[in-house]
């Protein structure tokens, strides 16, 4: 049942992508809610599958890899319809859906849906922890899509090859100030979720602890970087595309690390 | 009843032409005292337009005297659509199709303005409260489902996307003009009908740059000054008559390092260039000159042109559906007028 429920959501992820692709080739994107509505119906199944898992669990859906996919989609989800409509970033939506898109059949096709082995007992500060990390990693997945935005942007700029898509694109001082709160946002809720991890009951892995001081280092020096002047907007943005792919993986790694501990 | 349309544009009468017919502003009125049922007045920069529907013919010399507070006109230029004709006419003309610049949105505003004006004065009934209503609909489908309105068309107004595009808000932008050419002060007029209230002119003759300054709302910089001025600033115009170009890459540098978080538009209008082309390749800065402006001009122009078959397609259907409308309320009409009976046992049942 919670695996259909996710199979659905996916597929209005998909009617998001699909719709824009149709509509940026056919030369008809128009600034519509549909992206937006779209969204919010595959949230809301996520919202659901995540509910009954943790039912399930009786705790936090994050005890292996394809929950963790699941919640990362989910907080990207979660990010774009606080801040989507709050920036006024048209395109997020359509930049957005792919990302979900990709994290959920990922996690449904492949074979990571395997029960946790050694049963923990539930720890309120370790749950917290987690999914307040995990939030942070769908502020900071956000940042990553406003600076794929920014360089599509920027790249037109400069080659003056003005395309379709320019004209339904923030203009670059927006989309600069959106990356700049998302890596605040993002990087607040990952200080609170680290500070966190140090309360839980039980001592965390190295590894574990490796990384996520990795990752909260490589965005506090993006953002010391921008305000201490130095990186260009555009060097930003190439970050903030790097931070979330080595993010990613250092996710893995943690996520990995827990199973085996 | 017949529709027809009577006028003349720029594809058939030169701008003298054009004015004598676009002086009677109470045309519709006139229009309609002298035999039409019901008419409207279109004018335009480019055209002058009476859209009427009537039992009888109306000839066009009588139409376009009408126009004309003149008696001896020449009625050689003028166009006549009737019927089909007629509403697809309209509908292109909605649309921008039939624009000197195809897909421009400004002749939409003036067809409602004039279509206002003939129902406050009485003169459109209900045939071209239908005609208008279908071509205003018609007009913004077009607008909606093609990019025949996308993208800037001029040198001037591409300037003023691109900075749109860079900056958002223009009117927090600072632009710096050097040099006090044609071009640089159309943009700077532009930049200014954006929302821009910090200009700066600069150039070798001061008073050039004084005219220039209050021409477009902005403030004379001396020519000493504007490498200061520079350091400042948002958006930065150069089209001065210099041999050699006025910026480097090199020039750039530590002006660059000061504010490597604002980007910096440069237009260079300039013919030979006033900044060397390698400095589009630098950080933050997006360098344009004459040609590339141009060029995204042409791009835009060609993306209208490729739109115009899917917008034809869209009046076609728009034409088509209304004609089947007005046929079905001509019907309905002449069957309620032919058997009055018919309409009473309707009503009844």
């Amino acid at each position: 049942m919670d695996r259909q429920l996710l199979i659905l959501s996916t597929f209005c992820y998909l009617a998001a992508v699909v719709r824009t692709i149709v509509a940026l080739r056919a030369h008809t994107f128009q600034q519509s809610r549909f992206n937006f509505f779209a969204i919010a119906a595959g949230f809301i199944l996520q919202s659901a599958f995540l509910y009954l898992r943790g039912h399930a669990e009786h705790r936090c859906p994050l005890t292996n890899l394809f929950e963790v996919f699941i919640f990362l989609a989910w907080s990207v989800a979660l990010i774009y319809m606080l801040v989507g409509p709050a920036y006024r970033l048209s395109l997020m939506g359509a930049f957005t859906a792919p990302l979900v898109v990709i994290l959920q059949v990922f996690a449904l096709l492949a074979p990571i849906d395997v029960p946790h082995a050694a049963k923990m007992p539930a720890d309120p500060w370790l749950e917290f922890h987690a999914s307040i990390s995990m939030i942070a990693y769908g502020a900071f997945a956000l940042a990553c899509i406003a600076g794929a935005m920014y360089l599509v942007q920027d790249r037109q700029l400069k080659t003056h090859q003005i395309r379709s898509i320019f004209y339904h694109l923030p203009p670059l001082s927006d989309l600069f100030a959106a990356i700049t709160r998302l890596l605040w946002l993002g990087f607040i809720l990952y200080t609170l979720g680290l500070a966190s991890g140090f309360f839980v009951g039980g001592p965390l892995p190295r590894l574990q602890i490796i990384c996520a001081v990795g990752v909260w280092i490589l965005y506090g020096a993006i953002l010391q970087g921008r305000y201490s002047r130095w990186f260009a907007p555009r060097r930003i943005a190439a970050l903030c595309i790097f931070g979330f792919a080595a993010a990613l993986t250092l996710l893995w790694g943690i996520t990995f690390s827990a199973q085996i501990h | 009843m017949n529709l027809f349309c009577v006028g003349l544009s720029h594809h058939t009468a030169n701008v003298e032409t054009r004015e004598i017919f676009s002086a009677n502003r109470e045309a519709d009125c006139v229009l309609r005292d002298a035999g039409c049922a019901e008419a409207l007045v279109l004018t335009t920069c480019n055209r002058v337009e009476v859209y009427g529907a009537s039992q009888n013919p109306v000839a066009t010399p009588d139409v376009a005297r009408c126009l004309s507070r003149k008696i001896d006109i020449d009625h050689s230029a003028f166009y006549r659509h009737e019927n089909a004709d007629c509403v697809q006419h309209l509908f292109r003309v909605a649309s921008g199709l039939d624009s000197m610049v195809v897909g421009e949105t400004e002749v939409l505003g003036q067809a409602k303005k004039a279509y206002e004006s003939a129902r406050a004065c009485g003169s459109a009934g209900p045939f071209l409260h239908r005609l208008f209503q279908r071509a205003f609909r018609a007009a913004k489908e077009v607008r909606s489902q093609t990019e025949i309105t996308r993208g800037a068309v001029s040198v001037g107004s591409v300037a003023v996307d691109l900075a749109a595009k860079i900056f958002g808000d223009l009117s927090r932008c600072k632009v710096l003009v050097v040099g006090a050419g044609e071009n640089a002060e159309r943009t700077a007029r532009a930049l200014s009908s954006r929302g821009v209230v910090d200009l700066r002119v600069s150039n070798r003759s001061p008073e050039r740059a004084r005219d220039l300054a209050a021409n477009v709302g902005g403030t004379a910089v001396p020519f000493e000054d504007w490498p200061e001025q520079f350091r400042k600033i948002d958006i930065l115009i150069t089209s001065t008559s210099a041999e050699a170009p006025l910026l480097t890459p090199a020039q750039f540098e530590s002006t660059l390092r000061e504010r490597i978080d604002r980007p910096l538009f440069v237009i260079d209008i300039g013919v030979p260039r006033n900044v060397d082309p390698r400095v589009n390749e630098m950080n933050g800065v997006y360098l344009y000159d004459i040609d590339s402006l141009q060029s995204v001009a042409e791009q835009a122009r060609a993306t209208r042109l490729q739109h115009i078959a899917a917008a034809e397609k869209i009046i076609a259907e728009h034409v088509a559906s209304f004609e089947e409308t007005l046929a079905r309320g001509l019907e309905w009409r002449a069957r309620n007028i032919a058997h009055p009976q018919m309409r009473i046992a309707e009503q009844g049942s």
